[in-house]
């Protein structure tokens, strides 16, 4: 389905007055591509509750600092070595003789999902380390995107030498297996330091994160412009005398937004399973901060006694991955109705 | 035709060179491993000793220079790590035979399962078979290989004991190698069984509308030889030349995470274990294996659809 650019100015613009509670004057205008492929989204039931799934857990994790302060009275990075709590009414330790951690107390004040191995709150960390994997799955989502999207319009728009180079670079990023060339870049630029922070930050890994997807967006953005291009709208936008930039941003973007959008959810879902495997090799986000990724590497390295520390961590990334993913899935059937391809 | 095949093997092999430039500086430059000849010399060496290493080996030359010894170096079989000590190229065959079973074995289960799978979900589709195949392959492109790994061992492993812990047994014993294998085999293969029955199942129904189907059905074949013949024998295309790319991966290391968590030790593991001692050598022979596999096997796939499809421009 393609749109053109005055379709989406005119719903735009029935969207504007419909805001102010005016009726466009006139004959009811038809109703434009993305209110119908709204109306579709809604109908799609499964593809909602996902929706909402994932808004939910954001909204958990965004919650961290409360439930640490005011629920569970202690920190993320609070350790109890020698602690004892009552469970059921007696006593336990936190972390037995062995150095075994406590399993889920199921008791929503203290450690409801057991301990680790330095006696830390895991589900306290459970939402800090959420923040930081969702945090990192957004940023590096919206740096593939934008930068992907600019790359394609540019390859796609001019041809010719602009885009060999950037087709060239593309296949040279692409034929780097994603996880190796993602623990390489983290290792490097861990160890470096990021030029600007002179440290490691959540930042350091997004952008590593959002680097090795960028020729997943380009291809297809730029195989669609390719044809966009040789359209009629673009020549008479030219006529209209209309440089370069504004016909790319201008006039061809709102024809590939549709598959940007498809590209949003998918992007993110490949953006947070890249930072957990990152961090799960010790490549990805850095102590102090954690994130679900290194809290099941952590949890792993005391298998198999510990075995709630990688569940809990794991059970949130596959819901969150998965909500999105099949959140995906509806927007895409709901955008391009023809296409039964899935990626 | 030839003029085609020249001109992709020409661009196959700028590419790797383009490849091989951007890993050595990457790794070499930007990663510090430490002045190499002070490690190779060890801790009680003093600075004529080290002085003496760095000029036998060319790490006072300059850039381009060690490039191009280190690449020698790399084919012709004499890289040695400068961390771990070995070899590279002897230890990385040594390592060959765990990815290889990984990656065959695996690659054969999930390209027959997805092939099985996204069909069945093609025939029944908009029905309760395709809607259940659909959620279960969104479950598997969103479990990642380390955690279903671990699952599995702790469960099915050290609950149950029907799999070993890890590890790799060679193929020399057969079953204790297949018994290894198993766990595995699965974990890697969801992943890819999620991805491919989606992409095989949507290319499917897109050829089920194409003419030359409904010329098929027209001159009176059955179903069954409409599908196998005419709508699977297209449909399978894109299958396979994603099969190839894949599979091209896995051999050259990307499986890290399923043979991180396994601990099979191939290539991939080999490879994590080179960046945490900043083993630069080793690092840079196993992504110049893995760029080859995949350059020679993209290649390869485009000559293929060349000749496969003649409607390809030549140019």
């Amino acid at each position: 389905m393609s749109f053109s650019g005055s379709d989406i100015q005119a719903e735009l613009a029935f969207a504007a007055q419909s805001a102010q509670g005016e009726e466009p004057p006139g004959e009811q205008p038809g109703i434009g591509p993305y209110r119908l492929a709204w109306r579709r989204l809604r109908r799609n039931r499964v593809a909602m509750v996902f929706g909402v799934i994932f808004i939910l857990l954001v909204i958990l994790c965004l919650l961290a600092p409360i439930y640490s302060q005011d629920v569970a009275h202690i920190g993320p990075n609070t350790g109890n070595l020698t602690g004892q709590i009552k469970v059921g009414g007696k006593l336990e330790y936190v972390l037995s003789l062995q150095g075994i951690p406590i399993g889920p107390t199921w008791d929503i004040h203290h450690y409801f999902l057991g301990a680790d191995t330095n006696g830390r709150d895991v589900a306290v960390r459970l939402l800090y380390g959420g923040r930081s994997s969702l945090y990192i799955g957004v940023v590096a989502m919206l740096i593939t995107m934008v930068l992907g999207t600019m790359l394609g319009i540019i390859a796609g728009y001019f041809r010719g030498w602009i885009d060999a180079v950037i087709s060239r670079v593309n296949d040279l990023v692409w034929s780097y297996p994603a996880v190796l060339l993602g623990i390489t870049l983290g290792t490097v630029l861990n160890v470096r330091g990021l030029w600007i922070f002179h440290s490691t930050t959540l930042l350091t890994t997004a952008l590593v994160v959002g680097f090795v997807y960028i020729p997943y967006v380009v291809r297809p953005i730029r195989a669609q412009v390719l044809t966009l291009r040789e359209r009629e709208f673009v020549d008479a936008a030219r006529q209209q005398g209309l440089g370069n930039i504004r016909i790319m941003f201008g006039e061809i973007l709102p024809n590939v937004a549709s598959t940007i959008i498809i590209f949003v959810p998918l992007m993110l879902a490949n953006a947070i399973l890249l930072e957990a495997a990152l961090s799960f090799l010790g490549a990805g986000v850095q102590a102090p901060n954690s994130s679900w990724g290194t809290m099941i590497g952590a949890g792993l390295q005391v298998f198999p006694g510990a075995f709630h520390t990688v569940l809990a961590p794991g059970v949130m990334l596959v819901l969150a991955v998965m909500s999105v993913n099949i959140f995906g899935d509806g927007l895409r059937d709901a955008l391009d109705p023809r296409s039964k391809a899935a990626i | 035709m030839a003029r085609f095949v020249t001109r992709r093997l020409l661009t196959m092999l700028l590419m790797l060179f383009a490849i091989s430039v951007v890993t050595f500086v990457l790794f070499i430059v930007a990663l510090p491993g430490g002045n190499p000849a002070a490690m190779i010399a060890g801790r009680l060496a003093n600075q004529a000793e080290i002085h003496l290493i760095s000029v036998r080996y060319g790490f006072d030359k300059p850039i381009y220079i060690q490039y191009v010894n280190t690449m020698a170096n790399i084919f012709d079989g004499s890289a040695f790590s400068y961390q771990q000590g070995f070899n590279v190229l002897s230890q990385l065959g040594g390592d060959a035979p765990a990815t290889l079973s990984l990656a065959i074995g695996a690659g054969i289960l999930w390209l027959l399962s997805s092939i099985a799978l996204g069909t069945l979900a093609a025939i029944r589709s908009g029905k309760y078979t395709d809607r259940v195949l659909t959620v279960l392959s969104m479950v598997g492109v969103s479990l990642p290989p380390f955690l279903l790994g671990s699952v599995l061992i702790q469960y099915v492993g050290y609950k149950a004991s029907l799999i070993p812990l890890g590890g790799y047994v060679s193929i020399t014993h057969p079953l204790q190698w297949l018994w290894h294998m198993l766990a595995p085999w699965f974990t890697l293969s969801v992943l890819f069984i999620g991805f491919y029955s989606r992409v095989l199942r949507g290319s499917i129904l897109d050829a089920m509308g194409e003419d030359y189907v409904r010329t098929a059905r027209a001159k009176g074949l059955s179903e069954r030889k409409v599908l196998v013949k005419h709508v699977l024998r297209m449909s399978l295309l894109p299958i396979i030349s994603l099969w190839g790319l894949d599979i091209a991966q896995v051999i050259g290391g990307g499986a890290i995470l399923t043979e991180t968590v396994f601990d099979l030790h191939g290539i991939g593991w080999q490879a994590a274990q080179s960046i945490g001692n900043f083993d630069t050598v080793t690092l840079l022979t196993i992504v110049m294996i893995t760029a080859l596999s995949v350059v020679v096997i993209g290649a390869l796939i485009d000559i293929l659809y060349a000749v496969l499809d003649p409607r390809i421009r030549l140019t």
